[in-house]
């Protein structure tokens, strides 16, 4: 077969090929992702900014924020020390059991959310392993904040301990021993020579952290007891209000929930930019 | 005395200085616990308050049942109509996003088409909005009157409130694994050999099936796996745009949450049990998946 001919019809099959390809790639994508991406916001606003401010003025709703707020505030830091000493631990120790307390890290990532509550109801809970000793000091872990926070930082916590991993790994440990050998003391060390190199991979695990806390749902739902008003992050003041047939102040939060989304996304980008990769297997 | 170890650590740094950069595989370093401890004291005990001890917690529970009781819980019938709503949900949700992810990472690799850069960067949203937010768009997305369900509902199609609403929330949240595994693997083929492929004879399709698609499968399964892994466990969108109805549309996770708001504890315990029992399988599994396609990188 002559050369020419394959290479035109090559040609012809991509010209064909490409166009079809794009088009079943982005009517795939506007069906599951960018059609819904759209009527979050339009449900949230095609009656007016009027509607939407009355949901957002409600007392449930601005506690709802509040406590969306509170949690991300408590669990971001934990995990961030965590993630820090972990990933330390594993990219700069080879030790028996290394790749088990990788399983281990990433667990949280494969358990159900729900499964991730029920645990910690069987461990705090009135049945559960510590609730006689709980009652007996007069302390409340589920249906309260503790829960809700516990629960958060479960289900955040190996972003920071993934992303800063591979960054550890790459910049090798001649750097930390070279302070070392100067005299530089372990958080010189860690301030001067670690941090800057880091920043952008550690800052990509606290975006997705953050992001994980403010819209967990699952394992928050299964410890709140969704006491309306004290106990409902967002999210759950979403389901709530939409199984109460409120839509309107569903929307409402459903519109502010997404806009984190939209922003997370954007910085997530300029953040690939800097670091100049592509996440693999990225949850 | 005291010169002696600075005048043998100068060259030594000089030296570790000199390598940066030009080696990046580094020698992991032997333990040195009186340097080490803290971090491994936080390491240890965050992992055992947080995770350990509340698997541990569990675990008992589920082992006070008698192994005959349990399996009699473990495979009622609700609990079987669940697993299989679930585990067969998943598993359809998983393949065709197998196939979708694989052209949308096609498309996104090696064609240059205006709004590219965005398409790609909403790829991630799945990961970035939360679950509750999902359910409750794509519920009224996909109702009798949402913009999509509108379209199918004139043929008899319910979309939302029904298996095949379980199965949209599945494929919304599960869609960016298989894009972000293969990516990567694109990226770094060369299309040289293609070329060659080409000019030695073989078809359009013989040059994708024998050369492009082999070294392309280990990413592909382990975005397939880990999307099923994901949608194995979801629970906020599925809530929202499922019915919830036992026998019908109800899955393992929400029927662990109805279980727990009964206080059947032990119920709740068993079928969570069954669910944790799968996710460590899928881990297990998922690490097989991806040494296997470290081993065909190298």
């Amino acid at each position: 077969m002559p050369t020419n001919g394959i290479n035109v019809e090559n040609r012809a099959t991509q010209n064909w090929g490409k166009p079809l390809l794009i088009g079943i790639a982005l009517i795939y994508m506007a069906a599951i992702l960018l059609v819904p991406a759209i009527a979050v916001f339009y449900e949230a606003f095609h009656r007016g900014f009027g509607p939407f401010l009355e949901a957002v003025g409600h007392r449930e709703f601005q506690n709802a924020i509040r406590l969306t707020l509170i949690t991300a505030a408590i669990t971001v830091p934990l995990n961030l020390v965590f993630g820090l000493c972990a990933a330390w631990v594993i990219a700069r120790n080879q030790f028996r059991g290394r790749t088990l307390l990788v399983s281990i890290i990433d667990l949280p990532f494969s358990i159900s959310p729900v499964v991730v509550g029920l645990m910690l109801v069987l461990l705090y809970g009135r049945i559960g392993w510590l609730g006689p000793f709980l009652q007996s000091i007069n302390f409340r872990v589920i249906f309260s904040l503790p829960g809700i926070v516990i629960a958060t930082v479960i289900v955040s916590l190996p972003f920071v301990a993934r992303e800063v991993i591979p960054v550890l790994e790459d910049m090798g440990p001649e750097q930390e021993e070279a302070a070392r050998t100067l005299g530089a003391q372990d958080w010189q060390i860690f301030w001067r020579v670690i941090l800057p190199h880091i920043r952008w991979g550690l800052l990509y695990g606290l975006l997705l952290t953050n992001a994980r806390a403010m819209g967990e749902f699952g394992a928050v739902a299964v410890v709140s007891g969704n006491l309306a008003g004290r106990t409902q992050t967002l999210p759950i003041f979403v389901e709530h209000a939409y199984k109460n047939y409120q839509t309107q102040a569903a929307f409402g939060a459903a519109a502010i929930l997404a806009l984190l989304a939209v922003v997370t996304l954007i910085l997530k980008e300029i953040l690939e930019r800097r670091t100049q990769h592509k996440r693999s297997s990225a949850h | 005395m005291l010169d002696k170890p600075q005048l043998e650590s100068l060259p030594l740094a000089a030296d570790s200085q000199a390598r940066v950069g030009v080696s990046d595989q580094y020698a992991p370093q032997i333990v040195r616990p009186s340097r080490l401890s803290w971090p491994w004291v936080v390491t240890i005990a965050y992992l055992s308050i947080m995770l350990l001890i509340p698997m541990a917690a569990m675990i008992t529970k589920s082992m006070t049942v008698e192994p005959a009781e349990f399996w009699r819980i473990a495979t009622e019938p609700v609990a079987l109509s669940a697993y299989d709503v679930t585990f067969v949900t998943s598993f359809l949700a998983a393949a065709v996003n197998g196939v979708m992810g694989t052209l949308v990472a096609w498309v996104l690799v090696r064609y240059e088409f205006p709004g590219r850069k965005i398409i790609d960067a909403v790829v991630d949203l799945p990961f970035a909005l939360p679950t509750a937010v999902a359910g409750l768009v794509l519920a009224t997305v996909y109702s009798q009157q949402g913009w999509i369900g509108q379209l199918f509902a004139p043929f008899g199609i319910q979309m939302a409130f029904s298996r095949m609403g379980v199965f949209i929330a599945m494929v919304f949240i599960s869609f960016p694994f298989v894009v972000r595994t293969l990516q990567p693997v694109l990226q770094e083929q060369e299309q040289e050999i293609e070329e060659a492929a080409w000019s030695l004879g073989a078809s359009p399709l013989q040059t994708f099936v024998r050369v492009i698609l082999p070294p392309l499968v280990p990413p592909i399964l382990t975005g397939v796996a880990l999307g099923f892994s994901r949608a194995v466990g979801e629970y906020g969108s599925v809530i929202l745009i499922a019915s919830n109805v036992p026998f019908n549309d109800l899955i393992a996770p929400v029927l662990v949450f109805q279980r727990l708001e009964q206080y059947n504890f032990e119920g709740a315990t068993v079928v969570g049990t069954v669910l944790l029992i799968a996710s460590l399988v899928l881990l297990l599994l998922i690490n097989a998946l991806q040494r296997w396609g470290r081993r065909y990188a190298n």
